[in-house]
């Protein structure tokens, strides 16, 4: 039991000291946020009249409904970076490292969801500090009680660039890649309107598209979360994808359908 | 003692392509064992299976008696491996690099750590143990990944082709290391080439062409059953197409 442990600590160290090292990867996991915080809370504040619906009880300014998504897209951010970090492993080698260590592959593709939710949750909350600084409206408890909705949504975003980082199979596709999962996972959700706001604009097939995004779940969850409260649905949904990705992941990376590397005969 | 390594009659097929047709062959405990063969004679896709990366259509992998099919985990505790690429985080130091490996294999961070020092200034790389491995020669890199399939006491040693990419003097020293270490500690050591050169001293000498293993013995038994005076040579004549190729 110790080994796996210990198999776990390396490479969440190793993760966490790549991150650290990557020192516009550090400014850039915080400033982005923010600066959406920053600009569109502005910008949208009066624009966007936002009624009344759980888990808020009376009229919220725009950035206190902001904030959740934007805690979402720091999750989404760091699962797509951490997926791009197993292809650059396997651009340098270290993927066959990793999955020749004596244990089971799966442990060893869960370990790395382990460290990228750490990466996740972490960068999360110092965006949450800073929304605070900010001036955001927030209750002081929301520190501890979103910690639970983060960790299910950082595991489940990991888990879900996972599973991308078996299909793209190059370190320079892998922007294009990005870009196709991250912008529409963002906006066809719940982080920047609620959906009654899209469906009052007569844009249905939007609301439907937001339903079925997991992402949308996620970011429900930790809008519920903020406040203390349990959203079961978004919960047992971004469960069931993550659990259903890292499944699909692990069977991707299974040496049977050879998806691992190149089929080169010598 | 079980042997090392006994592999038997192990088949691959890549869709109508046969990379290994029913090969056997094993390694004794303390053997440093030659895997010969020209580009495309299934050394790799042997070296995917030993190491579970890839699964084999038939035959039987073990590794001192233990199955790599049925239970990988506890043969791939027995296997220290060196890739034919590079397989280091540029980013990180040898010394990080190494206590990384430790980790993977289950040791702890103050085992790994002496570990990875003993290795380090073994091969003279103690210098170099702070810098991170973008900055290294790939003399130093190869010495590092061969200090850290060292360090968790594996009872093989694969080398995937290991002084590829290397100069002369580089390639020479890694040689000699590889086979003082084997002398000096009863290593057992698989070693997949096409550079003869660097294997004349192996205690036995696989040449395997198209997934078929072609000649098996001694240097000096392939020597005689080849009728060729140099190791070369027989390696050439054992790889040489079926026509030109009737030997003797």
């Amino acid at each position: 039991m110790i080994r796996w442990l210990r198999a776990l600590e390396a490479v969440v160290r190793r993760d966490i000291l790549r991150f650290f090292k990557q020192t516009s990867r550090l400014v850039s996991a915080v400033v982005r946020p923010a600066l959406w915080l920053l600009v569109f809370a502005a910008g949208f504040q009066n624009v966007l009249g936002v009624s009344i619906t759980p888990p808020y009880e009376t009229y919220i300014p725009y950035d206190v409904y902001m904030t959740p998504g934007l805690l979402g897209m720091v999750l989404l951010f760091q699962g797509m970076q951490s997926s791009l970090s197993l292809v650059f492993d396997r651009e340098v080698g270290l993927l066959r490292l990793l999955l020749t260590s004596p244990f089971p592959r799966a442990y060893l593709l869960f370990v790395k969801l382990v460290a990228g939710t750490i990466l996740g949750v972490v960068q999360a909350l110092v965006f949450l500090a800073i929304a605070r600084l900010a001036g955001v409206d927030l209750p002081d408890s929301a520190f501890l009680t979103v910690v639970p909705a983060l960790v299910i949504g950082g595991f489940t975003l990991a888990s879900l660039g996972l599973l991308l980082s078996v299909y793209v199979k190059r370190l320079e596709n892998y922007a294009g890649a990005m870009n196709f999962v991250i912008f529409p996972s963002f906006f066809f959700s719940t982080a920047l309107y609620p959906l009654w706001k899209i469906s009052e604009s007569g844009a249905v097939w939007i609301v439907h598209v937001a339903q079925i995004n997991p992402f949308t779940s996620v970011v429900e969850m930790i809008r519920f979360a903020l406040y203390g409260q349990m959203a079961w649905q978004p919960t047992a949904i971004t469960l069931l994808a993550g659990i259903l990705a890292f499944l699909m992941a692990a069977r991707g990376y299974d040496p049977q359908k050879g998806m691992l590397g190149s089929k080169s005969q010598d | 003692m079980p042997p090392a390594l006994s592999i038997d009659r192990l088949v691959k097929r890549y869709g109508p392509l046969v990379a290994l047709d029913a090969i056997s062959f094993s390694v004794e405990p303390g053997q440093v064992a030659a895997l010969l063969g020209p580009n495309g004679a299934g050394k790799t896709t042997l070296f995917q299976i030993l190491t579970g990366l890839f699964v084999a259509d038939s035959g039987h992998v073990s590794l001192l008696g233990v199955d790599v099919a049925r239970d990988p985990v506890a043969a791939l505790r027995q296997l220290g491996i060196v890739f034919q690429q590079s397989a280091l985080d540029p980013d990180l130091t040898a010394r990080q690099n190494l206590i990384f490996h430790g980790g993977l294999h289950g040791l702890s961070r103050g085992d790994a750590a002496a570990r990875a020092d003993a290795w380090l200034r073994e091969f003279g790389l103690a210098d170099g143990a702070s810098k991170p491995c973008r900055q290294l020669s790939g003399g130093m890199k190869r010495r590092v990944e061969l200090a850290r399939a060292l360090m968790t006491d594996p009872a093989l040693i694969l080398l995937d082709e290991p002084t590829q990419g290397l100069d002369p003097k580089s390639r020479k020293e890694l040689v000699e290391t590889v086979f003082s270490l084997a002398r000096g500690r009863g290593l057992s050591v698989l070693w997949a080439t096409h550079l003869v050169g660097e294997v004349v001293d192996a205690d036995v000498v696989i040449v395997l062409d198209h997934g078929t293993i072609v000649g098996q013995g001694t240097a000096p038994h392939l020597l005689a059953q080849t009728g060729t005076a140099t190791l070369e040579d027989a390696f050439l004549a054992l790889t040489a197409p079926i026509e030109g190729g009737n030997l003797a």
